[in-house]
């Protein structure tokens, strides 16, 4: 038996998990996440990229990324430099490592 | 002096104060926000983690994303706002002198909102005594550095308190290249929320010592380690005594409500909070000056401080049409037995009421309680309850009917 706390949400569920059985979970969301942290761990990756302006511009991942490759899309976004002005939800880098995932800006940015 | 008349004037353009704006202003009312800063939305610009609104709007939104949503429906719904201007000064008869670039301006309001939310307890508060070199901060203040500016602010860093923004900050730190040695916190358990210890402690193998106390911060010019101790009772265990090298310690102990204004305009406050006292529509001991948000005291979750502030800002402008009816109650909720505080403190009307508390410890073997004269008179289950979150219950009309003009207790009590 394995047993892992849930990050869904800030409820915190301490979850047990046999085999393809997950306990302990409110909803159903730390069922998914239980499974998938035993396979394949993923978090959404929130940082900021530099831009013309004087300010640093937040963004984030449209979707989970495995976590082994979060350092791999730090170096890449430590490289990026964006013009303004940006709207919120821009896509600041496209598919990035090929993982399907898109970086997106987190809010609406003029210099 | 400029004079201007306003009908519900909120203070403060953080997520409390545009989320107390927008409702006021669905009352009908005219509504101005004053906000000291260059921005609106306040500290969730540099809040660039997620897991904001999964209470309000079930998505996992980023703080700039969540404070967009609200901006965008602000300036959508073209209710006026005053960036760069500082409140200096409110009185009883609801006037404010704000201070800007154009001077100073004396507003004359029906209805106030007090949004001002929190600022963060220092070093100072932590009772750390010895000299004062570069490398100090507060979490907060790191973020702002890390996350708007650009800039890092140390290579090695401990981190004292668990809160939420410092478990978030060892995680910026860690992905940006800095090395967090330590997070020490004094108690036996972390003051944040559990998912932060394990998506940003766990996830970078960044060491927790519970029970540990900062003794000693050595360096003159720059921070060049700490000395922590574990403690047991409040003894310190000797053998436990060690240096950790570092360039820079980061305090995450925690905010304090920012009551100067309310203070000085006389309202009446409450001791656990560190905020003023609310009844039900969150109103002050002064009619028609309502609080909403962090200012009342910290809430665990932006989502929270969405909904009370709602609540405050759609009270201000029923206050100002009149239609804001206190009906013959009069009840005080007080905390009882391992409770730190309630909120709402008074209950003025006739209509269910949600009570938020914070416990003072740890257990999974408590039910919160209603207690009238002894008698547990309503009971909510909790499977675990932790003083780092806050929870509610229910307190329907019904029970305040039948136990008007009583004091009710809000107690842990043993489950069935």
């Amino acid at each position: 038996m394995k047993k892992l706390t849930c990050i869904m949400c800030p409820l915190g569920c301490s979850l047990e998990i046999e085999g393809d059985i997950v306990l302990g979970n409110e909803c159903s969301l730390g069922e998914k996440y239980a499974i998938e942290e035993l396979k394949n761990p993923k978090r959404i990756l929130t940082t900021t990229v530099s831009t013309d302006g004087s300010e640093m511009l937040p963004v984030r991942s449209d979707k989970t990324i495995p976590k082994k490759l979060i350092y791999l899309c730090m170096g890449q976004l430590a490289e990026k430099k964006v013009k303004l002005p940006v709207k919120k939800g821009q896509i600041i880098i496209k598919n990035i490592l090929n993982t399907k995932v898109n970086i997106i800006a987190s809010m609406d940015m003029v210099d | 002096m400029k004079e201007i008349n306003h009908d519900v004037v909120i203070i403060g353009g953080g997520p409390a104060g545009l989320a107390a704006a927008i409702e006021a202003h669905n009352q009908g009312v005219d509504v101005l926000i004053l906000e000291r800063n260059s921005w609106l939305g306040g500290i969730l610009r540099q809040c660039i983690h997620n897991g904001f609104g999964l209470k309000i709007f079930n998505e996992d939104y980023t703080g700039p994303e969540y404070a967009q949503k609200f901006i965008d429906e602000v300036k959508h719904k073209k209710i006026d706002y005053l960036l760069k201007s500082t409140v200096i000064d409110i009185n009883k008869k609801k006037e404010i002198l704000v201070v800007n670039s154009s001077g100073l301006i004396k507003i004359h309001a029906k209805a106030i909102v007090l949004a001002m939310g929190c600022r963060e307890k220092t070093r100072d508060q932590a009772m750390i005594t010895g000299f004062r070199p570069a490398g100090i901060f507060t979490a907060g203040l790191v973020q702002k550095y890390l996350n708007v500016d650009g800039l890092l602010p140390g290579k090695e860093i401990v981190i004292v308190g668990s809160g939420d923004i410092g478990m978030i900050m060892a995680r910026r730190f860690t992905l940006e290249g800095s090395k967090v040695k330590a997070v020490v916190e004094l108690m036996p358990y972390i003051g944040g929320l559990i998912r932060n210890k394990v998506q940003c402690l766990e996830d970078y193998d960044i060491p927790l010592f519970l029970n540990t106390k900062l003794v000693k911060i050595f360096g003159k010019e720059r921070v060049e380690g700490v000395e922590i101790v574990e403690t047991k009772d409040g003894e310190e265990i000797e053998k436990t005594r060690k240096r950790i090298n570092c360039d820079t310690v980061v305090f995450s102990t925690g905010l304090i409500p920012e009551n100067e204004l309310s203070e000085k305009l006389g309202l009446k406050m409450c001791a656990e909070t560190s905020g003023p006292i609310v009844n039900g529509f969150m109103e002050t001991s002064v009619k028609g000056i309502f609080a909403a948000g962090n200012v009342i005291t910290p809430y665990d979750l932006v989502d929270q401080v969405s909904m009370n502030a709602m609540k405050a800002g759609k009270n201000a402008g029923l206050f100002v049409s009149g239609s804001l009816i206190k009906q013959n109650i009069n009840i005080n909720v007080c905390p009882g037995e391992n409770i730190k505080f309630v909120i709402p403190q008074r209950i003025n009307y006739l209509q269910d009421v949600n009570i938020s508390l914070r416990s003072n410890i740890v257990s999974r073997k408590k039910d919160v309680a209603l207690v009238v004269d002894g008698m547990v008179v309503e009971r909510k289950p909790i499977k675990i309850i932790r003083p780092s979150e806050m929870v509610s219950i229910k307190f329907n009309s019904e029970l305040i009917r039948k136990f008007n003009g009583k004091k009710i207790f809000v107690e842990l009590v043993d489950k069935i």
